[in-house]
Parts: C-alpha cells; sequence; structure tokens
C-alpha cells in the first residue's frame, strides 16, 4: 500500500495515548533524578556512619526487629497498591479504593513507626544534633519519610478523586504514577534497611 | 509586642542596608520597581501583563521571559564585576578602595551566584524553550505547566537574590560557601541562608527544565527526525539535559545538608562534632564541574548552527560532533577533584583527575576542528553572530590550553587559588557561554520579532566584549602568575600590581560599553521596528527547521506538523522547492493559560523567605500554599483549548502574504 503524501493528522485519541506515554515516561526520568538523591544521602550516610564522636552508634541505638517490622508494613503496602493498580485496569472502583485504603493505612502505619523511632531517639538525646552520623541518620531516613508523606497525602486526594470521578483515563494514568513512584519508595527502603539497620545493627 | 516580634523571626529594623554602596543599590532597585508598577498602571497594562505572559504555557513567550531576566540580571552582575575591578585599582597601600572588605565579600559571592544561576542558566533556558520546540518539529515542550513553573521558580530565586540587597545581606562566602565557613558560627547572618534558597528554588526549576526538554525530545520529534537528524543544537540540548538530570539532584542535596545545619544545628559539615567539610567541597564540585558544562554545551550548540548558516554549509563532522557531546558530558562527571588538587588527595587520586581532565581536551578539540572545517571552503558571510563565533574560537582556545595546564597538579598547586585560575574561567564562561548566547540571540531574534536587530551596533558590541576581555582578563593572567590570589581586596604597592589592575579595570569599561553598545542595539532596533519589520521567515538563510516558520512565530508552531528525511531539513526543503502548505488545515489543540507556575513560585518565595529569617509562620504559609495550588492544579478539567482549522488557514495566509508584501 503506498503511503499518501499528506501526513494524516493525529486522532485525539492518539493524541491521549501520546500524551499518556510522555507523562509515564517522564515520571520514570524524574524517579531515576530521585535515585540520584537518594544516593547523595547514601553516599554522606557512609561518609558520616562512623562520626559518633564518642556516643552509642548504630548497634546500640537501633531495633533490628523494629526495623523488620516496618519493612514488613511498607512492603506489603507495596503489595496492595498493586492489587488497587490491577482493579483499576479492571476498571472495579471498589476494589480500587479498598486496596488503596488499605495501602494508605499501613504506610501511615509505617510513618508512625517511623516517627516513634524519631521520637524515642531525640528524648534519649540521641537527636540530629549530637554528632555528625545521627545527622546523616535522620536526614537519610526522614527524607525517605517526607516521600512517603507525600505518597500519602498523593494517596488521599487520588481516593477522593476516584470516589468523586471514577476510573477515567486520567486517574488511570494518575495511579500508574502513585504506584511507580509508591514501589520506588519501597526499594529506597530496602536499601535503608540493608544499609542503615543490617550492617549497622551488625557493627559494620 | 514580645509575641509579634517573634513572629517575625530574626527581621528587625536593622536588616536595611547600612552602607552607601549598597543603600544605592538598594535605591536603584526599589526606584526600578517602583517605576514598571507606575508604567503599568499609568499605561493601564496589568491585565495585558497578566493575561499574555504571567500565565502564559507558551515556550517562546517563556524564552523571552528567561531572556529578558538574565540580560537584567547580566546588569546586575556587570555592576558587580565593576565594583570589584574598581576596588582593586584603587585599594593599594595606604589607600583603601571605595567597599568595605564585607561589602567587598558580598559583592564578589553575589558576581558569582548571579552571573552562573539566574545570567548563564537563564539564557540557556530561554534560548531551549526558543529554538527546541521548534527544531524537532513540535507545537510544544512535554509539559507545559511545568515549564511555565520551572521558569517562576527561576524568577522566584532570582527575586531572593536581588531582595537581599535590600531587607537583610547576601553571602560573604564565595559563589559556593565552603564550609565551615559558610557554617552558622562562622556566617551568623542571613546572608549564607539568602545564598541557599535562592539556589534551593532556582535549582529546583532547573531540575524539572532538564526533566522536561530531555522528555521533549525522545518523545516530541517529528516525523523522520531520527536522532541522528536532529539539528546539533537540540543534540548539545540532549546531552545538557542528561547531565542536569545527574548533577542538579546532587545539589538540591548539598544545599539542604548544609541548610539543615544551619537551621536545625546538625553536624554535617561543622568543624566539631563528626562534621567533614570535605564531603561538601567534594559534593558541590560533583554537581559544580557537570555545571559549567551544562552551560556552554547549549553555546556549543548555537554556534554549530551558526558556523553552518553563515558558512553556506553543512556542519562538517556531524556525528564526531555528537560524539563529542556525549564524551563530554560523561567525561564532565569525572574530574571533579581537579577543583581541589591542593586540599589533601594523595598522588593518585591527583594524577587520576589530572589526566581525566586532559582528556576532555580531545572531545572539545574536535568541536574547534571541526567548526573551522565547516568554514574551510564555505561562503563565510561575517555577520555579527560569526563576530561573536570568531572572538569565542580564539579567546575559548586560549583559555582551554590554560585549563589544560591546571589540570596538571603540580601547576594546579602553584596558581590554586590565584587569579590565574579566575582568568582561565572567565575566558570560558565569557567566550563560550556568555557570547554563545548573545550570538544566539542576534541570530534567532527574528524569527520570534520578525525584523533583524540592528546589525552595525551588534558588531560593534561584539568587538567591545572581545576586546575589552583581553583588556580584563590578559592581565589577570599575569598577576595570578605573580602571585596575586583571588577575592583580594587590599594588597601591598611594593607587590607592583597596581598598573596590571588598572589596565584590567580599563578592560572593564570596553565591556560596559559593550554592553551598552548592546542595550542600544536592542533600544534602536525596536524604535525603529516599523522600518525594519519585514516578516521575512528565513533572513539568515538558515538550515533547520525553525526557519521554515513565519516570524514572529505563531502560536501553534507548525500549521502542519513537518515531516524530514534528513539533517538540514529545511535546507533540503527550499532545493526541492517544496512549497509551503497552504491547503487541508487542521485543528489544533493546544494548552490554556494557568497561573499554577505562577502561585507555586510565588508561595516558594513567601516559603524562602519565611526560612531565611525564621519566619515560621510564613515558612507555613507558603509550604501548605505550594501543596494546595499544585493540588488544585491537578484538579483543573479542560485545559486545552482549539484553534480552529479556519483559524489557522486564515493565520497562515496573513502571515505568507505579510511576507511578499515586505
Amino acid at each position: 500500500m503506498e503511503e499518501s503524501a499528506v501526513v494524516r493528522p493525529p486522532s485525539l485519541k492518539e493524541e491521549r495515548q501520546e500524551a499518556d506515554s510522555k507523562t509515564i515516561f517522564g515520571f520514570w526520568v524524574y524517579i531515576m533524578t530521585d535515585c540520584v538523591l537518594f544516593a547523595s544521602l547514601f553516599a554522606t550516610y557512609a561518609v558520616l556512619h562512623n562520626n559518633t564522636v564518642g556516643g552509642p552508634g548504630g548497634k546500640e541505638l537501633f531495633s533490628l526487629h523494629y526495623a523488620l517490622t516496618e519493612t514488613l508494613l511498607l512492603l506489603t503496602s507495596s503489595f496492595t497498591c498493586g492489587l488497587a493498580i490491577l482493579a483499576a485496569r479492571a476498571r472495579d472502583k471498589d476494589k480500587v479504593l479498598f486496596w488503596l485504603g488499605v495501602t494508605f493505612l499501613m504506610g501511615f502505619g509505617f510513618l508512625g513507626l517511623e516517627l516513634h523511632e524519631f521520637h524515642s531517639l531525640a528524648v534519649s538525646g540521641n537527636s540530629w544534633r549530637r554528632n555528625g552520623f545521627l545527622s546523616a541518620f535522620f536526614t537519610l531516613v526522614g527524607t525517605h519519610g517526607l516521600h512517603i508523606t507525600s505518597g500519602l497525602i498523593w494517596m488521599g486526594t487520588m481516593m477522593i478523586r476516584v470516589a468523586g470521578s471514577g476510573l477515567g483515563r486520567i486517574n488511570v494514568r494518575r495511579l500508574t504514577l502513585l504506584s511507580l513512584f509508591w514501589h520506588f519508595l519501597d526499594i529506597v527502603w530496602i536499601f535503608i534497611f540493608t544499609i542503615v539497620y543490617l550492617m549497622g545493627g551488625a557493627g559494620v | 509586642m514580645n509575641s509579634f516580634a517573634s513572629l517575625l523571626g530574626k527581621l528587625d529594623i536593622h536588616a536595611l542596608p547600612h552602607d552607601k554602596i549598597t543603600q544605592g543599590g538598594a535605591a536603584s532597585l526599589v526606584l526600578g520597581m517602583v517605576a514598571v508598577v507606575v508604567l503599568l498602571t499609568y499605561f493601564k497594562r496589568w491585565k495585558w501583563l497578566y493575561r499574555e505572559w504571567l500565565t502564559t504555557v507558551d515556550p517562546k513567550k517563556i524564552g523571552i521571559m528567561y531572556i529578558v531576566v538574565a540580560l537584567l540580571m547580566l546588569l546586575r552582575g556587570g555592576a558587580d564585576a565593576l565594583m570589584m575591578r574598581a576596588q582593586q585599582a584603587t585599594s593599594v597601600g595606604a589607600a583603601h578602595g571605595v567597599l568595605s572588605s564585607d561589602t567587598f565579600q558580598q559583592v564578589f559571592s553575589a558576581h558569582g551566584t548571579i552571573m552562573i544561576f539566574f545570567v548563564g542558566m537563564g539564557l540557556m533556558f530561554g534560548l531551549f524553550n526558543l529554538i527546541v520546540p521548534l527544531q524537532i518539529g513540535s507545537r510544544d515542550v512535554a509539559f507545559p505547566v511545568l515549564n511555565a513553573t520551572s521558569f517562576w521558580l527561576y524568577a522566584a530565586g532570582m527575586a531572593l537574590v536581588n531582595l537581599s540587597l535590600v531587607v537583610g545581606e547576601f553571602s560573604a562566602a564565595g559563589w559556593l560557601a565552603y564550609p565551615p565557613l559558610s557554617e552558622l558560627k562562622y556566617s551568623p547572618g542571613v546572608g549564607v541562608d539568602y545564598w541557599i534558597w535562592s539556589l534551593q528554588i532556582a535549582g529546583i526549576g532547573s531540575l524539572m527544565s532538564g526533566i522536561n526538554f530531555f522528555v521533549t525530545i525522545v518523545k516530541m520529534r517529528c516525523k523522520g527526525m531520527d536522532l541522528m537528524k536532529m539539528p546539533l543544537f537540540c543534540w548539545s540540548v540532549l546531552t545538557t539535559s542528561v547531565m542536569i538530570m545527574f548533577a542538579f539532584p546532587i545539589l538540591t542535596v548539598t544545599l539542604t545538608l548544609l541548610a539543615l545545619d544551619r537551621t536545625l544545628g546538625m553536624h554535617f559539615f561543622t568543624a566539631g562534632a563528626g562534621g567533614n567539610a570535605m564531603m561538601y567541597v567534594n559534593l558541590i564540585w560533583a554537581w559544580g564541574h557537570p555545571e559549567v558544562y551544562i552551560l556552554v554545551l547549549p553555546a556549543f550548540g548555537v554556534y554549530s548552527e551558526i558556523v553552518a548558516t553563515f558558512s553556506r554549509k553543512s556542519l562538517f563532522g556531524y556525528k564526531s560532533m555528537v560524539g563529542a557531546l556525549a564524551a563530554i558530558a560523561i567525561l564532565s562527571f569525572t574530574v571533579w577533584l581537579h577543583h581541589f588538587f591542593t586540599m589533601g588527595a594523595g598522588a593518585d587520586v591527583n594524577a587520576f583527575f589530572g589526566i581525566m581532565t586532559m582528556l576532555i581536551a580531545v572531545p572539545t578539540g574536535v568541536k574547534i576542528f571541526n567548526w573551522l572545517f565547516t568554514m574551510y571552503q564555505g561562503r563565510i558571510h561575517f555577520a555579527s553572530p560569526m563576530i561573536w563565533f570568531m572572538g569565542f574560537v580564539f579567546l575559548f582556545t586560549l583559555g582551554g590550553v590554560a585549563g589544560v595546564m591546571m589540570a596538571v597538579p603540580p601547576i594546579d598547586f602553584q596558581v590554586h587559588n590565584s587569579l590565574f585560575l579566575v582568568a582561565h574561567f572567565h575566558t570560558m564562561i565569557i567566550s563560550g557561554v556568555i557570547f554563545g548566547y548573545l550570538a544566539g540571540i542576534t541570530y534567532w531574534f527574528p524569527k520570534f520579532f520578525g525584523f533583524k536587530l540592528n546589525e552595525r551596533l551588534g558588531k560593534y558590541a561584539a568587538w567591545c566584549w572581545i576586546v575589552g576581555f583581553i583588556l580584563a582578563f590578559g592581565p589577570l593572567y599575569i598577576l595570578g602568575l605573580m602571585g596575586a590570589t583571588r577575592r583580594l581586596d587590599h594588597y601591598s604597592a611594593a607587590m607592583g600590581w597596581q598598573q596590571l589592575f588598572i589596565v584590567a579595570g580599563i578592560g572593564v569599561l570596553i565591556i560596559g560599553l559593550g554592553v551598552f553598545f548592546q542595550l542600544l542595539q536592542f533600544g534602536v532596533s525596536i524604535w525603529q521596528r516599523k522600518a525594519r519589520l519585514d516578516y521575512a521567515p528565513d533572513p539568515w538563510r538558515g538550515r533547520t527547521l525553525e526557519w521554515a516558520t513565519p516570524s514572529p512565530v505563531p502560536v501553534y508552531n507548525f500549521a502542519k506538523l513537518p515531516e524530514v528525511s534528513g539533517r538540514d531539513a529545511f535546507w533540503a526543503m527550499k532545493q526541492t522547492k517544496q512549497a509551503a502548505a497552504d491547503k487541508d488545515f487542521m485543528d489544533i489543540r493546544l494548552p490554556k493559560n494557568t497561573p499554577a507556575g505562577l502561585l507555586v513560585a510565588g508561595f516558594a518565595f513567601a516559603a524562602g523567605f519565611g526560612i531565611i529569617w525564621h519566619i515560621w509562620a510564613l515558612l507555613v504559609i507558603g509550604g501548605l500554599g505550594v501543596l494546595s495550588s499544585i493540588i488544585i492544579r491537578s484538579t483543573a478539567e479542560r485545559t486545552e483549548y482549539t484553534i480552529p482549522a479556519k483559524q489557522v488557514e486564515r493565520i497562515e495566509t496573513e502571515a505568507r502574504a505579510r511576507e511578499s508584501y515586505a
């Protein structure tokens, strides 16, 4: 078949698909830049993690069981987030809301555990002001917590939106981005768990 | 009263400037603002300003705004440069010059910060916005609202830097604010905080722009334009965007850590309690070295377009040009330590970074030779962009050779922190970056306004910059070798440096004359616009797609998205006499204007001001404002509007008629 000389203009549907793929690609790129951000924070932690200036180190301060609980909560929330996306693909609004709700609660629980850990460290005299090691710890883990917080705000607004306007194209696209973000935070947490808690707890 | 005072944090009446020079600067800034407000009100232009500019998402308008702001900042940074030269020419022996030590420190810190972040980056993003969509045959960037937000964040950072002139003080810790000097203990004022937050806000805008243009180029090229058929300027933007994506998150982190030290009492870079100041130096240069290439690569792209156009030849060695860009981009991340050879790394480490640094001269040399080979046997037209280019090739090569010298660690130990270094990087940045973008502005101006700038004044400006540059920085190389260190506000008469400093001062005055001609060029050309307006779509006989559109470019760029089959696509169209499409017009959908970017940046500005002055309520309001602006914008529906085919046809027909009439 010969191609016509006139370029066919994209239909509205094609234009929208293109916009979707652009947005999702752009979000992946953003996540890559966030990786660089976390990599820089991990680097500062690696440089400073022995600078306790006579204070307690990770071995004395961290509880592996506590960190494991946080980890399991966050990993499970990633799984339920995946279930929400599957439901969104199937255009099942109630299921989406249910699984997002479960994800939200677990994310919220994770954040609560993290803040509790921060609080108990601070009141026992081991706040971020004490030494370079604790500054780096609070900043690295806190930055992840801040990301979780923005994820939760985003999830909250998405739940309201899905409840209100259903699972249109744009909402499904946004849910896809949200789940990318949530899984990404999961991966970052695995690095935090390994480098800060496991290696720190082992005194490496 | 007490509780009211604590609401204002550290801010009180003493924040207003004390010394005469700063008062003068602050007064002229405030008067300028008042004049703008009065003029806008008098001519009843507020609504126009809001509708046409403040809420626009059109990359062409955003590009123009970037360039206007950057040129204004060039004047501010240039005034700083004049003051420094005046100080160093006069502050000898018993005389103490025009500035106090503290003001002098603020002046050189502001000069560097403004020139890199608000002049260099501003001109660069301005040209990205103006040219990239046109050259890849697209109607827009990938994320137009994000793009507007980036611009407004840049403007908010710029506003914070300038506010520091009126309220408080600016950093006196140099343009990169090394700790421990920049820590709270040694810089207790708000200066460093102004530096941190203005860069943080502008830097986040830059990062988002990097992502935006990367996605734009990867996803939105017109049919037939493979990566290897893109104009070289677009290649330079692509590589620069990748570098921004890797480098700017490091800046975000570094600035945040310094801010945490200063604001929350952490110990990342403090002198005690387990801080590590060398970590800051490593981090800031892990961003900072790529940053200078981020600035210069797009200028290389501009030169590549200009040389090809004004030599009437296609660019020599296209593939090696692309390879050189990629090589420079990668190598630029492997050389950061050469900024601090003297700070205690061992001989092996220094040797590695020295060799990597020298390696960069190879791809850069490839580019220089390719440009020269492009000119070889071409029909060279010495229009003003070409004058800038010739000045660049000459000066940049000299400066590059000085750079390779300093890449040798033992030589660097001799000239570290001296004026030799200052002369070197000014050679690279002024001839590379500034000449390139000024040439680009002259070259592309007619595309967006429908008339050429005055060529004679443009040539005067270029020659003044070139001659002034040699006079201003030639002596600094010599002074550096004589042992003069940078950031010197006073020296002994016995050093015998004064004559050379005076020559350098004269050089800066000649550069100032160049700036004057530049302004005159804009002024005169705009004044005579009725006589100059010729609507020529292709005034320089260009080779790339941007010249296929009418001048000024219609809001939708291309009535029909072009289809290309090779490099120099527009040149090929002209050769085959491919007629401009004039039938079968289609409806065009474009994004609607929105104040979202302006709002986000306005609240970010407020939050920044709040954290600088410890006005916590303002920080909370600003933060919530940013958040809610984003959420509200995300609920917006019908964010696009349609230009009906009939109207497209009318606009196109009128444009073509204007061209033949003129």
